[in-house]
């Protein structure tokens, strides 16, 4: 069995904890975390979604989600990744100090990649750039010859394409 | 019709209205306020352990013999960090069990307060669920919501952490049940068309087995019921887990004795062989399984568990079933029925005859002399001599737990408790003291190794406290038997640390808490010693002095396939893999 990148959407009750105890759960058995996030997403039904990234085979995967679904708190769980009908993205902020040709081409790249400027200063730039992991992660590389400072990012976000929701009452 | 109460008042309305009527604890600082209550009652009896982690294994006791949830009650920090080991315990082997610790005031946590600990961050792990009690408002709710949570689906402990301040503020008290949750809904009717596959499998089978397991007990006597029913109906043969003995009875013709890394050569050799397994409530853990890519090569499985992270966790299932082994046992003796499925199955006859063969062996069969007493001789003049009474047997951890298990032949559910997941020295003598606490007039027994007795003998002043009068059972061989074992096996026979120099007079020390002591290494005076620990109406020790290098035989070796285990009693010349020395 082959290792895949999943990307499940775990609907729980925005309790005191939550997060601790999904996040628990993969540190205690073992699983990977690739990326995190976590919102709030209705607050007259006090839900949150957690976006996990995480890898592993079919069986894996599979008790992975079995074991967060056995968390009291836990609606469901979905995994976006089954079936290619998904839309996933990550934003980040992207530090960039420089001058002269390395700022020209900065922002240059910048422009290409649809990166907006959010703070520029003489010598240095902040950059928003949102997209797929891969374009963030690409983005921040060409940075690196060009005077990156540091880039914050915000892990994915992630849901279904079509019309439905990804949690079905 | 609403009524104003304390926090603490609360919880006790919540226990009365849960029909709780026993509470194992030890007080503190913080839960005074709960204690003042508990003083001003009198349905619910209190029963002072001597150490937390006595009552957690106590309420256990109580819960595993009764079907009931077991309830503690501790104080913070170091009352509660002594209860871990409990709340660990009862989570792996599914014990429905309610522990409530103090909590320092709620302004105080964080603070590194005194005698505060993040009981919440600390249970986590260990417990099935855990809440800390903020508001007074949600006490109530939060109560009996955790024993919904802690005896429904798969059982388990539920920490409720109250701060001291939530404790005396007030609140109504509105006595309303809650029998449902927002998100935690367990599954218990497995699915038709699951059910119909399986009666398809085992009604063509030519080698079935039933491989049970706890689950079968933590569904309650109907669940045996049904299981004894379906194993009639189909003739196939019963092996157990340790967690499931009982369930289908040892008197009975399809019973192979226990499985896994002690059990029965027949179990063990018709679960490599079978062609239809039929798990129910059981868990494939690797006491059972030996080596997993040659567990039981040539079968179709079928997996009935309440909980569906159990299913293809450790083995790949065919047919998997997820519910309550009661009503899905139900359901497929109904279907068995319908179709008349016994007359048209093939005959049983040639598989019977292959385990018949492998019965033959006697793979408990063991030196019995008449200078020292064998261990398993000890347990079987135990059982002859015990099994006409209303009997339950606890044990601890070690080699005389296996020797229990092997020659202690149980006919019912709920008659045997034994720590089998975490394997905790000490789990037995308070275990039984709830065992007696939920049945007063029954002989409860704990089978112990001198050992792990060490570990919980404080408690023989609870049993002589409230007038339990359980009876200790030690097959003492001077040594930490099972890891002595394990470094004859697999470390060259150094016996490190296995040996304790000083070992304390049982008899003296059961006399200094006020019980019996009584001492017999003499075979010809063992039943003798029996009766008389039978006859004496108070809490007895039993010093046996046993022969001290006797291993617990049969095994299959870590890493090692059911159909390579070993009978006789040659260890030190068996060769075992580098990958199996890794395994535990
Ligand atoms: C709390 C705890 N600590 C350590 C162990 C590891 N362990 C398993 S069996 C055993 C020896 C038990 O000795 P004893 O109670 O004398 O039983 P015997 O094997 O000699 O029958 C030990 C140390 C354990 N299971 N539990
Ligand atoms: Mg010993």
């Amino acid at each position: 069995m082959q290792d895949n990148q999943h990307t499940l959407s775990i609907l729980v009750d925005n309790e005191a904890g939550v997060l601790a105890r999904v996040i628990g759960l993969f540190s205690a058995r073992g699983y990977n975390i690739e990326s995190l996030t976590v919102s709030e997403i209705d607050q007259a039904t006090n839900m949150s979604r957690i976006t996990v990234v995480t890898s592993g085979n079919e069986k894996i995967i599979t008790q992975i989600k079995q074991q967060i679904v056995r968390l009291v708190p836990v609606h469901s769980v979905v995994d976006l990744s089954l079936g290619e009908a998904s839309v996933e993205r990550e934003m980040a902020l992207v530090k960039v100090a420089g001058v002269g040709q390395k700022r020209v081409e900065a922002l240059r790249l910048a422009d290409a990649f649809r990166a907006h400027t959010v703070d520029a200063a003489v010598d240095s730039f902040i950059f928003e750039i949102t997209g797929r992991t891969d374009k963030v992660t690409q983005f921040i590389n060409l940075m690196k010859p060009l005077g990156l400072v540091e880039a914050s990012r915000t892990g994915i976000a992630a849901t279904s394409r079509g019309a439905e929701a990804v949690h079905a009452e | 019709m609403a009524i104003k109460a304390t926090g603490a008042e609360i919880i006790l309305n919540v226990l009365k209205d849960q029909g709780v009527d026993t509470l194992f604890g030890y007080p503190g600082g913080a839960v005074l306020p709960i204690y003042d209550a508990i003083y001003q009652q009198n349905h619910i009896n209190h029963y002072l352990v001597r150490h937390e982690q006595g009552a957690t294994h106590a309420a256990e006791g109580y819960a595993r013999s009764t079907g009931k949830v077991g309830c503690v009650l501790v104080t913070s920090g170091p009352g509660a960090t002594n209860a871990i080991t409990g709340i660990a315990d009862a989570l792996l082997d599914s014990i429905p069990m309610i522990v409530i610790t103090g909590q320092v005031g709620t302004p105080l946590i964080g603070t590194d307060a005194f005698q505060e600990a993040d009981i919440v961050g600390i249970t986590r792990s260990c417990s099935k669920h855990n809440y800390l009690v903020r508001n007074v408002e949600d006490l109530e709710r939060v109560m009996h919501e955790a024993f919904y949570i802690a005896s429904s689906g798969r059982p388990g402990p539920v920490v409720i952490d109250v701060p001291k301040d939530v404790q005396f503020a007030e609140y109504e008290y509105t006595g309303e049940l809650v029998n449902e949750h927002k998100t935690y809904k367990p599954i218990i009717d497995g699915a038709p068309d699951a059910i119909a596959e399986a009666i398809k499998l085992i009604k063509n089978a030519k080698k079935p087995i039933f491989y049970t397991g706890g689950g079968v007990i933590n569904s309650g006597p109907e669940a045996s019921e049904a299981l004894r029913e379906f194993v009639e109906l189909t003739g196939a043969p019963v092996t157990s887990t340790l967690m499931g003995l009982g369930a289908y009875p040892a008197s009975g013709d399809k019973w192979l004795n226990m499985l896994g890394m002690h059990g029965s050569y027949e179990a063990n050799m018709a679960m490599h062989d079978c062609d239809v397994m039929i798990c129910v409530g059981a868990r494939f853990d690797d006491r059972i399984t030996g080596r997993i890519d040659a567990f039981a090569p040539h079968c179709k499985k079928i997996h009935i568990d309440i909980d569906p992270s159990s299913i293809n966790k450790i083995i790949q299932v065919d047919v998997p079933i997820v519910g309550d082994v009661k009503s899905v046992l139900t359901d497929m003796i109904k279907l068995w029925k319908a179709g008349n499925c016994s007359k048209t199955q093939p005959s049983l006859k040639p598989w019977f005859k292959e385990i018949d063969a492998w019965r033959a062996r006697n793979s408990f069969a063991y030196n019995k002399t008449d200078d020292v007493i064998a261990p398993q001789y000890a347990i079987e003049r135990l059982y002859e001599l015990t099994k006409d009474q209303d009997t339950y047997i606890t044990t601890e951890v070690g080699q005389h737990q296996m020797w229990a298990a092997q020659h202690y032949k149980f006919d019912e559910p709920n008659r045997w408790m034994t720590s089998g997941g975490l394997g905790t020295m000490g789990y037995g003598l308070p275990a039984a003291l709830g065992v007696q606490v939920a049945h007063p007039d029954a002989l409860v027994i704990d089978i112990a190794g001198e050992g792990s007795i060490q570990m919980c003998m404080q408690e023989m002043a609870t049993a002589m406290q409230f007038g339990l009068p359980i009876k200790i059972f030690i097959l003492n061989n001077e040594r930490l038997g099972m890891v002595r074992q394990w470094q004859q096996l697999l470390h060259g026979e150094r016996y490190s640390a296995t040996y304790s120099e000083s070992i304390p007079d049982f008899v003296i020390m059961a006399q200094a808490f006020g019980c019996l002591g009584l001492r017999v290494s003499d075979p010809a005076k063992l039943d003798d010693t029996i009766k008389e620990m039978m006859a004496y109406n108070g809490p007895v020790l039993v010093d046996v002095e046993v022969e001290k290098h006797a291993n617990c035989l049969p095994m299959i070796p870590s890493g090692a396939v059911h159909n390579e285990m070993i009978l006789e009693d040659v260890l030190a010349d068996v060769e075992v893999s580098d990958a199996g020395k890794r395994l535990v």
